[in-house]
């Protein structure tokens, strides 16, 4: 009796190990993709360090599904770079150029002026009411980087949830039965 | 252990890291190029000049502008976008720069050209300062990449001084 007791705690104990085991590398998986997101923001200056376009107000250059890599550093924006901007009252930010710089003299404050390459006319339609220019405070980041295609993962996702369910479903499935 | 899912993943993992070598390869292969574009931009008329009603200057010219771009372009470039700005000071402004011009060059056979055009954004100074203005006509570019880093530079032409009128 006391080998089979024996047998069936060695087995609980297996079961148990392996189920441990499993937890800590879901864990380093989830921990390990925070730690390289909070990291980039550290190294890019740039609260969201990749973007995706989701419009196309900047084609021909970057098509909606693109991927921008963003760089916020204290470098002064000058006209002709691509900035990443938030709107007063606008929840999704923008992805354009900028044609028009005014730098205060001492303050070094800056006014600024976007406009998308593919648009007809500049932003003022799109900002806030009445807001004539972008001060410092609305950027979030300039474009440094791209990578054309990539987006589409996120963009197929945010507009069809339930694939992204089944991933996460069979993505978890996967790394619970694995062995080793 | 050698499943089909098992092969598969290898197999994925493999063609993707693949192609991340090769986009920061091409990425990479850009700084090789060492390029010498030239530039040429004429002021040929001020078409008019007002005071606005709420005290801005904003005037009209017609420029010649013509340039060499295609040293520019390497394999991994989609595009070029060019643009042309006057940029000045201004007792308020330590700078200003006002896109005058642009344009997208989608090829290097278009890479060089000419045109002769009105300033196709409006020449709106802030306050009144633009009479007897010293400034800078600067030719931008952006260089948009199929794949990785962009890059951006200029040529800074001559001063030019708008006269009395």
């Amino acid at each position: 009796m006391g080998w089979i007791g024996e047998q069936i705690d060695s087995v609980k104990s297996m079961q148990f190990r392996q189920l441990l085991t499993q937890a800590v590398s879901l864990g380093m998986i989830v921990t390990s993709a925070l730690i390289i997101w909070k990291g980039l923001m550290c190294i890019t200056g740039s609260e969201s360090p990749v973007v995706v376009v989701l419009s196309g107000s900047m084609e021909p250059g970057f098509k909606r599904g693109d991927i921008l890599f963003l760089h916020m550093s204290k470098e002064p924006i000058r006209a002709g770079e691509i900035v990443v901007f938030n709107v007063d009252g606008r929840e999704i930010p923008i992805v354009h150029r900028v044609i028009k710089v005014h730098e205060r003299e001492g303050s070094g404050e800056v006014d600024v002026l976007t406009k998308g390459d593919n648009n007809f006319g500049d932003d003022r339609l799109l900002y806030a009411e009445g807001q004539m220019w972008l001060q410092r405070h609305h950027i979030m980041g300039r474009a440094v980087g791209f990578l054309p295609y990539v987006g589409w993962v996120t963009i197929i996702m945010t507009e069809q949830p339930i694939i992204k369910y089944i991933l996460i479903g069979a993505l978890g499935l996967l790394v619970i039965t694995s062995k080793e | 252990m050698h499943s089909f899912g098992y092969r598969a993943n290898a197999l994925l993992t493999f063609a993707v890291t693949i192609l991340a070598v090769m986009c920061a390869i091409a990425s990479v292969s850009d700084n090789f190029n060492s390029p010498s574009p030239t530039s040429q931009v004429q002021v040929l008329n001020i078409n008019w000049f007002r005071n606005k009603p709420d005290g801005d200057d904003e005037l009209s010219m017609t420029m010649n502008i013509s340039a060499d771009l295609q040293s520019l372009f390497t394999w991994n470039t989609k595009q070029i976008f060019v643009f042309l700005a006057a940029e000045y000071e201004t007792p308020q402004n330590s700078l200003n720069q006002v896109s005058l011009w642009d344009g997208i060059i989608p090829a290097k056979e278009h890479a060089r050209f000419y045109i002769h055009t009105t300033n196709k954004y409006r020449f709106v100074d802030q306050g009144s300062n633009l009479r007897e203005r010293d400034f800078n006509m600067t030719l931008h570019w952006h260089v948009m990449p199929k794949t990785g880093k962009m890059f951006a530079d200029k040529i800074v032409m001559t001063d030019m001084i708008f006269g009395a009128w």
